[in-house]
C-alpha cells in the first residue's frame, strides 16, 4: 500500500501493527486484538458518523487482523461505504477488503455489485481498473453472472484507455476460466482478435492470454488471430532491442509477449496462406538465428528471456512438424544445449528433444546426439536430468541403434538411482522386445536385465519374456540353454529362478540331449535354488518338477522323493502343500497318457498389447505420454506396438494362415511362388497335406474354407490360430507363426480361430485335440449357435461310426457381440480315412439362420508317428512292401524353388522321420513313420528324389495299406 | 531413563539443554520447538511423539520444560520428576522465569547433574540438596571432611531428607491446609460437578529427629477408632469426611498408614508438602452465583448476576472476582454494582467485578447493559460460563486437623513444648456457573 506510507499514512494503523509485533506471547497478541476490535466496534456503533479517513483506517485494521488469522464478522458495511468514496485510497482499501473478505453469498453482494457497476460506468480509468481488479480477484460465479456481459463491451470499446482494456482482458480471462459458460461469445470476439494490432504492448499481451484461452474452446471463431499473431510476432522478432522501449527486458524485445504469441500459434495448425506461413517461418528462423548470436549481456535474465523464446519456438516447430529444415535446426540448437553449463537448459533440451525424436523429419537428427545423451545419462548429477536422458534414449531408439541403446541402458542400470530403476527396467524390456531382430538377443537382454536389476524387474517383464519364448518356438531351445547357464551362477535373483523354472519346465527337453544339461542336472540345479526362494517361486518350481516328470520320466523317482519329503507334504503354506500332495498323487496315479495330457505344454499366449508398455504408461501418467506414443514414431517399422515383432519372413509374405483359412478370402491366384513356401519355414500347421498359400490355385484341399458357397452377407469369417508344437518329435508340422491374425476381410462378422494340438498330445498318437475359437465380430448377438462335426463318409451325423471319434464339448448357444467362445475337440483316429471331417456351424444372426460348413484340417498324416531306423532296416522293410498296390509313385513338377532345407522341413512337418545316410544319393530324402489308428497301424516309408535340372520330383510311398499310400502320396505331392 | 532435558523460553529458544543419553541428539531440541512450541495448532497433549522420540513437557508461565526419551518410560514418573524439578528450582531461586533461569544456569546444571543420573531420577529433596549444592560457592571450601562425610552418609542413608543434629531454641511448626474448590453449576443452581483438591503443607522448625503423628477427621480413621468408644463416633461422625484419594510425602511411613491408618513420619527440616488429597462428597460451596441474562433485540443484552456467600457470618472471604463473559460483538457496556468495582475489559471480552471482602451469609448484585453491533454471522453467542475467584479461611472439603503430635525421645522437649500453628485456606479452582 504505497498510499499508506506516504502523506496521509494512517498513524493509528501503524501503531497498532507495531503493538502487535511487540507482543511477547500469543495471549498478549489476542488481548491486544480483542481490545482493538472492541474499540472499532464502539466506533462503528457510535452515533456520530465517521469520516472517510477513520473508516478507511478501521477497515484497514480489520483487514490486518483478518490476515493475522482471526475471524472478522463486522465492518463489511463500512467497507462497502468506502466503495462509493471519491478518494482513490479509500476506494482502494474498500475494494481490497471486499476482495479479501466478502464471500459470495453475502447479503451485501447486491450493494457491492452496484458500486462496481457505478465504477465501471464512470469515465475515470483508475476507478474502472479498480472495479475490474475486484471482479477478477473475487472471480465468483455471482460476479461472473453480474458482469460477464459488460466486460467484453469495455474491452472492445473504442474509447477505453489502454490500461482499462488491459485489465478488462485479464478480468474476462479470469471469469472465463472460473465459469466458461457465463462468458457470452458474440460479435466482440472478432474485435478482440484485432486487439493484437493494438499500439499498446500491454494490451496485446493481455489480449493474447485471453485469446489463447478462448480459442481452445472454439478455435474457428479466432482463426483470424493466426495471421495477426504472426505479423505481430515478426514485428517483435525483427525489431531491434531499442525499438520497444518499455517492453525490452535485458535486451530481449517483449519476451513475454513473444512467448505468449508462440503459444497461441501452437493452438492452430500451420497457416495455410503461403505468405503468412513464409513470414512465420522467417520469424522462427530469426529466433533460431538469434540463438546463435553472442549474448548481449552476461546477466542471467538476458539468457533466460532469450531461451524462453527459443524453447517456445522449438515447441511450435515440433507442433507444426512440417518443416524438416526447421526441425533439424531446432534439433541442432538443442544439441548445443545438451552440453550447456546450465542444468536447467540441459533438462529442457532433453525434454524438447524427446518430442523432436517422435517427428519423422528430425528423428535422424536427434539420433546423431546419441553419444551426448548416453554421456548425460552416465554423468549428470541431477537425477531428474538423468531421467529425461533415459526418456530421450527411449524415444530415439529404433532398429538401427536399439542394440547400442539397450546395452548402454543396461550398463547404466547397474549404477542407476533407485528412483528411476524400475522405469529403466521397463524401458529396456520394451525396447528389447520391440526392436529384437533375433530373439536370442532378446532373451539375452532380458536375462541380463534380471541379473543386473532383479529387484526392479516387475512381474510384467518376466511374464512377457515367458510369453514370447512360449509363442516363438525358434527361440525356445536357445532360451532353455541360456537360462540353464544363467542359473549356474552361485547367486541368482529370484526372478531368474522363476524364469528358469518356467522355461526349463516347458522346454527343458530341448537341451536334455547335451550331457552337461541332462535332466537330472537340470533338476538338481533348479532344486539347489528351491530353498532360497519365496513361497510363490517354490510353487512355480513344484509345477516345473511335475512337468519334468512328464518330460523326463527318468527323473520321476527323484522328484517324487522331493515331493514326498515332509517339508513339502506338510508345508505350512497351504498352496505349497496342496501342490505337493496333488502333484505327488498325480505322478503316481495317472498313467503316462493322462500325465501327458494334463501336463501338456502351455499353449501360446494370445497376442495383445504388451503389458509392460501398459505399465510404463501407467507409471508415467497420462500427461507424459507424448514420448511414449510410438504411433507415428518410426516410419520404418510397420508394427504398431503389437509387442510381437513379425519375423522378416512373415513380413514378406501375406500371413499364410489368414489367406489360406480366411473364409471367402479367395486365395491370391497369382501369389509369387518365390515368396511362399520357399525360404519360409513357417508352414502352416493345418496344412499337413493342404496347400501352401501360394498353392491357392490347386483348390483340392483348402481346409477350413467353405465348402458351400456362402450366402451373401454371411456374417461368418474364419480365422485360424495354428499352434506351434514343433518341439515334439512326432509333431506334424514345422513351426508356424503364432498369434491370431485376423482375416483381411472387413465385412466379416465372425471368425473362427483354431488352435491345433494334434500330435502335441503325447501317446496315444491315435488321438489329438483341437481348439476352435469362434469369435463374433459383429456387435449383434448370435443365437442358437451350434457347431457340429460330421464326417462326409457317412450320412448320419453320428460321428462314432466314422473313422474318427470326435468328442466335442458343448458351447453356449449365445455368442455376444465381440465375444469369443472356445470349443475343444478330442479326436481319435479309429481307422484310416481319406476325407477330412467337416465342421458345420449354425446360428441365427439378426433373426436369419446362417450355416457354414468348413473342412477341419484333420488328415491322416496327423496321426503319423515318425520312426527312426537304420539304413539296413529301411531297405529291408522297403523290400517287404514291394507289392504294386502298396506303392504309390508320383512324378511332378516343382511348384516352388527346390531348397533342400525347406524340403526337409516340409517332410518333417508332414510327420515322418527323416533318415539320413540311407539313400546312396545325398540329394534324395528318405522318411519312415507309422500311422497310428485305433484299429491298425500302417507302416509307411517314403522316398523323395528331387531333380534340380528338370525342376521335377519323384515321390515314392510304400505303406502296408493301398489307399493310404495313394492318399499320402497325393497329400505330400502338393507340398512341393 | 530420561534421555535429555531441555528448557525453552516462550520463543522456543533453548535456555538449558542437558543430554543424558546418546540416543538423544541435538536435533531433538529443534524437533520439539518446531512441532510443539511453534506448532500451528496448539499442542494440548503433554506427551508428544516425534519420530519415535517422546517429549514430555510442562509449562511454567512462559517457560517450557521438556523431558525427552526414546525408551518406553513411565510417563507418570517423568512428570513427577518435572514437577519436582520445578519445586527444586523454585526453592533455590524463586519464581521460574526466563530471567531467573538465565541468571542461575550454572546452578541449574549443577542441580540437573545431581537429581538426574544417566536419566534416572535421584534424591530431589530440597533440604538435602541444599546441604551440598549451595549458591555460595565459597562455602564448600570451609566444609570440613567430617561435614562432608556427614552429608554423604545422610544423603545416602535411610532418612535422606533430614540431617542429624538440628537444633532450634524454639520448637515450632506450621500446618497449612490449602484447598481449591472446583465447581460447574447449571443456571438453575444444580451442581453438575464439584470437587476439592487439597494439600497439607507443613513448615517445621524442630530439633533433633522428631517423630510426628498427624491426625485428621478422615472417615476411615474415625470409624476405626470409634469402635472403642461408640460415644465419640456419634459426636464426630457428622464431621468426618470421605477422602477419595491421597498421596504422601516420602517421609510418611506407608506401612503404618496401611496397617493402622495413622500418618507418622520424621519431617524434613523446613517447608514440605505432607500430603495431597481429593474429595468429591459433602463439599461446602462458599459462593452461589445466580445469573440472569436477557436479550433485548439484536443489539442489546441485559445481564444481572447475584452472588451469595454461604458460610459462617463470622468469616470473611477475600479477593473475590466475578468474570462475566461478553459477546464478541460487544460495542459498549454499562455496569452498576452494589459493592466492589466492576469494569468491562475489552481485551478479555469480559466484565470483571472485584470485591475485596465479603462476610458470610450475605449477597450482592451487579447489573450490566451490553450494547451489541449487528454482525453478518448468524452464529449465536455460545454463552460461556461465568467464572469466579475467591479465597476463604476454611476448608471447603470440611477437613479438620485433629492433632499433630511430636515425640523426640533423645532430646528433652515434649509434645507440649512445641508451638503449633494451623491455618485453613480455601481458594477457588475452576468455579463456574452457566448462564
Amino acid at each position: 500500500m504505497p498510499a499508506v506510507s506516504k502523506g496521509d499514512g494512517m498513524r493509528g494503523l501503524a501503531v497498532f501493527i507495531s503493538d502487535i509485533r511487540n507482543c511477547k506471547s500469543k495471549e498478549a497478541e489476542i488481548k491486544r486484538i480483542n481490545k482493538e476490535l472492541a474499540n472499532i466496534r464502539s466506533k462503528f456503533k457510535g452515533d456520530k458518523a465517521l469520516d472517510g479517513y477513520s473508516k478507511k483506517k478501521y477497515v484497514c485494521k480489520l483487514l490486518f487482523i483478518f490476515l493475522l488469522g482471526h475471524d472478522i464478522d463486522f465492518g463489511h458495511m463500512e467497507a462497502v461505504n468506502l466503495l462509493s468514496s471519491n478518494k482513490y485510497t479509500e476506494k482502494q482499501i474498500g475494494y481490497l477488503f471486499i476482495s479479501v473478505l466478502v464471500n459470495s453469498n453475502s447479503e451485501l453482494i447486491r450493494l457491492i455489485n452496484n458500486a462496481i457497476k457505478n465504477d465501471l460506468a464512470s469515465r475515470n480509468p483508475t476507478f474502472m481498473c479498480l472495479a475490474l481488479h475486484c471482479i477478477a480477484n473475487v472471480g465468483s460465479r455471482e460476479m461472473g453472472e453480474a458482469f460477464a456481459a459488460d466486460i467484453p463491451r469495455i474491452l472492445v470499446a473504442g474509447d477505453s484507455m489502454d490500461s482499462v482494456k488491459q485489465s478488462a482482458a485479464l478480468c474476462l480471462l479470469r471469469l472465463y476460466k472460473a465459469s466458461p459458460d457465463l462468458v457470452p461469445m458474440g460479435e466482440w470476439t472478432a474485435r478482440v482478435v484485432h486487439l493484437l494490432n493494438d499500439q499498446h504492448m500491454g494490451v496485446v499481451t493481455a489480449a493474447v492470454s485471453l485469446i489463447t484461452c478462448l480459442c481452445k474452446k472454439n478455435p474457428d471463431d479466432f482463426k483470424t488471430c493466426v495471421s495477426l499473431a504472426v505479423s505481430r510476432l515478426s514485428r517483435i522478432v525483427s525489431s531491434a532491442s531499442t525499438d520497444l522501449q518499455d517492453y525490452t527486458y535485458y535486451f530481449v524485445p517483449a519476451p513475454w509477449l513473444s512467448v505468449k504469441l508462440l503459444r497461441l500459434l501452437q493452438c492452430y495448425p500451420p497457416p495455410e496462406d503461403a505468405a503468412v506461413k513464409g513470414r512465420l517461418v522467417e520469424c522462427l528462423e530469426t529466433v533460431l538465428n538469434k540463438a546463435q548470436e553472442p549474448p548481449k549481456s552476461k546477466k542471467v535474465q538476458h539468457s533466460n528471456a532469450k531461451n524462453a523464446i527459443l524453447f517456445e519456438t522449438i515447441s511450435l516447430i515440433i507442433h507444426y512438424d512440417s518443416e524438416p529444415n526447421l526441425l533439424v535446426r531446432a534439433c541442432n540448437q538443442l544439441g548445443q544445449f545438451l552440453q550447456h553449463r546450465e542444468t536447467n537448459l540441459r533438462y529442457l533440451a532433453l525434454e524438447s528433444m524427446c518430442t523432436l525424436a517422435s517427428s519423422e523429419f528430425s528423428h535422424e537428427a536427434v539420433k546423431t546426439h546419441i553419444d551426448t545423451v548416453i554421456n548425460a545419462l552416465k554423468t549428470e548429477r541431477d537425477v531428474s536430468v538423468r531421467q529425461r536422458a533415459a526418456d530421450l534414449l527411449y524415444a530415439m531408439c529404433d532398429r538401427s541403434n536399439a542394440k547400442q541403446i539397450v546395452s548402454e541402458m543396461l550398463r547404466y542400470l547397474e549404477t542407476a538411482d533407485y528412483a528411476i530403476r524400475e522405469e529403466i527396467v521397463l524401458k529396456v524390456a520394451i525396447l528389447a522386445e520391440k526392436y529384437a531382430v533375433d530373439y536370442s538377443w532378446y532373451v539375452d537382454t532380458i536375462l541380463n536385465l534380471i541379473r543386473i536389476a532383479g529387484d526392479y524387474v516387475s512381474e510384467e517383464v518376466w511374464y512377457r519374456v515367458l510369453q514370447i519364448v512360449t509363442n516363438r518356438d525358434d527361440v525356445q531351445g536357445y532360451a532353455a540353454k541360456t537360462v540353464f547357464e544363467a542359473l549356474q551362477a552361485p547367486a541368482c535373483h529370484e526372478n531368474m529362478v522363476k524364469v528358469g523354472g518356467y522355461i526349463l519346465g516347458e522346454f527343458g527337453n530341448l537341451i536334455a540331449g547335451d550331457p552337461r544339461s541332462s535332466p537330472p542336472v537340470q533338476f538338481s540345479l533348479l532344486h539347489s535354488k528351491f530353498h532360497l526362494c519365496s513361497v510363490a517361486t517354490r510353487a512355480l518350481l513344484l509345477s516345473t518338477y511335475i512337468k519334468f516328470i512328464n518330460l523326463f520320466p527318468e527323473t520321476k523317482a527323484t522328484i517324487q522323493g522331493v515331493l514326498r519329503a515332509g517339508s513339502q507334504l506338510r508345508n505350512a503354506d497351504v498352496e505349497l502343500q496342496q501342490r505337493a500332495v496333488e502333484y505327488l498323487t498325480l505322478s503316481s496315479v495317472a498313467s503316462t497318457d493322462v500325465l501327458a495330457t494334463v501336463l501338456e505344454e502351455m499353449p501360446p499366449f494370445p497376442e495383445r498389447e504388451s503389458s509392460i508398455l501398459a505399465k510404463l504408461k501407467r507409471k508415467k501418467g497420462p500427461g507424459a505420454g507424448s514420448a511414449l506414443d510410438d504411433g507415428r514414431r518410426d516410419p520404418s517399422s510397420n508394427d504398431i506396438n503389437g509387442g510381437m515383432e513379425p519375423t522378416p519372413s512373415t513380413v514378406s509374405t501375406p500371413s499364410p494362415s489368414a489367406d489360406l483359412l480366411g473364409l471367402r478370402a479367395a486365395p491370391p491366384p497369382a501369389a509369387p511362388p518365390a515368396s511362399a513356401g520357399a525360404g519360409n519355414l513357417l508352414v502352416d500347421v493345418f496344412d499337413g497335406p493342404a496347400a501352401q498359400p501360394s498353392l491357392g490355385p490347386t483348390p483340392e484341399e483348402a481346409f477350413l474354407s467353405e465348402l458351400e458357397p456362402p450366402a451373401p452377407e454371411s456374417p461368418m469369417a474364419l480365422l485360424a490360430d495354428p499352434a506351434p508344437a514343433a518341439e515334439h518329435p512326432r509333431h506334424l508340422a514345422p513351426p508356424a507363426p503364432s498369434g491370431l491374425s485376423e482375416s483381411s476381410q472387413s465385412s466379416d462378422r465372425t471368425w473362427v480361430g483354431q488352435r491345433d494340438s494334434d500330435g502335441a498330445l503325447p501317446p496315444p498318437p491315435t488321438a489329438g485335440r483341437m481348439y476352435l475359437f469362434y469369435g463374433n465380430k459383429t456387435s449383434v448377438q448370435f443365437q442358437n449357435f451350434s457347431p457340429t462335426v460330421v464326417h462326409p463318409g457317412d450320412l448320419q451325423t453320428h460321428i462314432l461310426s466314422g473313422p474318427l471319434a470326435v468328442q466335442t464339448k458343448r458351447v453356449a448357444a449365445q455368442v455376444d457381440g465381440g465375444a469369443q467362445v472356445q470349443q475343444v475337440l478330442n479326436i481319435e483316429c479309429l481307422r484310416d480315412f481319406l476325407t477330412p471331417p467337416l465342421l458345420s456351424v449354425r446360428f441365427r444372426y439378426g433373426g436369419a439362420p446362417q450355416a457354414l460348413t468348413l473342412k477341419l484340417p484333420v488328415t491322416i498324416n496327423k496321426f503319423f508317428q515318425p520312426t527312426e531306423m537304420a539304413a539296413q532296416d529301411f531297405f529291408q522293410r522297403w523290400k517287404q512292401l514291394s507289392l504294386p498296390q502298396q506303392e504309390a509313385q508320383k512324378i511332378f513338377k516343382a511348384n516352388h524353388p527346390m531348397d533342400a532345407e525347406v524340403t526337409k522341413a516340409k517332410l518333417l512337418g508332414f510327420g515322418s522321420a527323416l533318415l539320413d545316410n540311407v539313400d546312396p544319393n545325398p540329394e534324395n530324402f528318405v522318411g519312415a513313420g507309422i500311422i497310428q489308428t485305433k484299429a491298425l497301424q500302417v507302416g509307411c516309408l517314403l522316398r523323395l528324389e528331387p531333380n534340380a535340372q528338370a525342376q521335377m520330383y519323384r515321390l515314392t510311398l510304400r505303406t502296408s495299406k493301398e489307399p493310404v499310400s495313394r492318399h499320402l502320396c497325393e497329400l505330400l505331392a502338393q507340398q512341393f | 531413563m530420561i534421555g535429555g532435558l531441555f528448557i525453552y523460553n516462550h520463543k522456543g529458544e533453548v535456555l538449558i539443554s542437558r543430554v543424558y543419553r546418546d540416543d538423544i541428539g541435538r536435533n531433538a531440541v529443534d524437533a520439539f520447538r518446531v512441532n510443539v512450541i511453534h506448532a500451528r495448532q496448539q499442542v494440548r497433549s503433554p506427551v508428544t511423539n516425534i519420530a519415535r522420540t517422546s517429549f514430555f513437557h510442562v509449562k511454567r508461565s512462559n517457560i517450557w520444560l521438556a523431558a525427552v526419551t526414546k525408551q518406553n518410560v513411565n510417563a507418570a514418573m517423568v512428570f513427577e520428576f518435572l514437577y519436582k524439578m520445578c519445586d527444586v528450582m523454585a526453592a533455590y531461586f524463586g519464581k521460574i522465569s526466563e530471567e531467573n533461569i538465565k541468571n542461575n544456569f550454572v546452578l541449574i546444571y549443577e542441580l540437573l547433574d545431581e537429581i538426574l543420573d544417566f536419566g534416572y531420577p535421584q534424591n530431589s529433596e530440597t533440604g538435602a540438596l541444599k546441604t551440598f549444592i549451595t549458591q555460595q560457592g565459597i562455602k564448600s571450601q570451609h566444609q570440613t571432611k567430617e561435614e562432608q562425610s556427614q552429608i554423604t552418609s545422610q544423603v545416602t542413608g535411610q532418612i535422606g531428607w533430614r540431617r542429624e543434629g538440628i537444633k532450634y531454641r524454639r520448637n515450632e511448626l506450621f500446618l497449612d491446609v490449602l484447598e481449591s474448590v472446583n465447581l460447574l453449576m447449571s443456571p438453575q443452581g444444580q451442581v453438575l460437578s464439584a470437587h476439592v483438591s487439597g494439600r497439607v503443607v507443613m513448615k517445621s522448625y524442630l530439633s533433633g529427629m522428631p517423630e510426628c503423628k498427624f491426625g485428621m477427621n478422615d472417615k476411615i480413621v474415625i470409624e476405626k477408632q470409634g469402635k472403642g468408644t461408640a460415644d465419640e463416633t456419634s459426636k464426630s461422625g457428622k464431621q468426618s469426611i470421605a477422602i477419595d484419594d491421597c498421596t504422601f510425602h516420602q517421609c510418611v511411613r506407608l506401612s503404618k498408614f496401611d496397617s493402622e491408618c495413622s500418618i507418622s513420619f520424621i519431617p524434613p527440616d523446613g517447608e514440605f508438602e505432607l500430603m495431597r488429597y481429593r474429595t468429591t462428597k459433602d463439599i461446602i460451596l462458599p459462593f452461589r452465583v445466580i445469573p440472569l441474562v436477557r436479550e433485548v433485540g439484536r443489539t442489546k443484552l441485559e445481564v444481572k448476576v447475584v452472588i451469595k456467600s454461604n458460610f459462617k457470618p463470622s468469616l470473611l472471604a477475600q479477593k473475590i472476582e466475578v468474570r462475566i463473559p461478553t459477546p464478541l460483538n460487544t460495542s459498549g457496556v454499562q455496569v452498576i454494582c452494589m459493592k466492589g468495582k466492576a469494569k468491562y475489559k475489552a481485551s478479555e471480552n469480559a466484565i470483571v467485578w472485584k470485591i475485596k471482602r465479603m462476610a458470610g451469609m450475605k449477597e450482592s448484585q451487579i447489573s450490566a447493559e451490553i450494547e451489541l453491533l449487528p454482525t453478518n454471522d448468524k452464529k449465536k453467542w455460545a454463552r460461556p460460563p461465568i467464572s469466579m475467584n475467591f479465597e476463604v479461611p476454611f476448608a471447603p472439603s470440611g477437613l479438620k486437623v485433629r492433632y499433630l503430635k511430636v515425640f523426640e525421645p533423645k532430646l528433652n522437649y515434649s509434645d507440649h513444648d512445641v508451638i503449633k500453628w494451623v491455618r485453613y485456606i480455601g481458594r477457588s479452582g475452576i468455579y463456574e456457573t452457566r448462564c
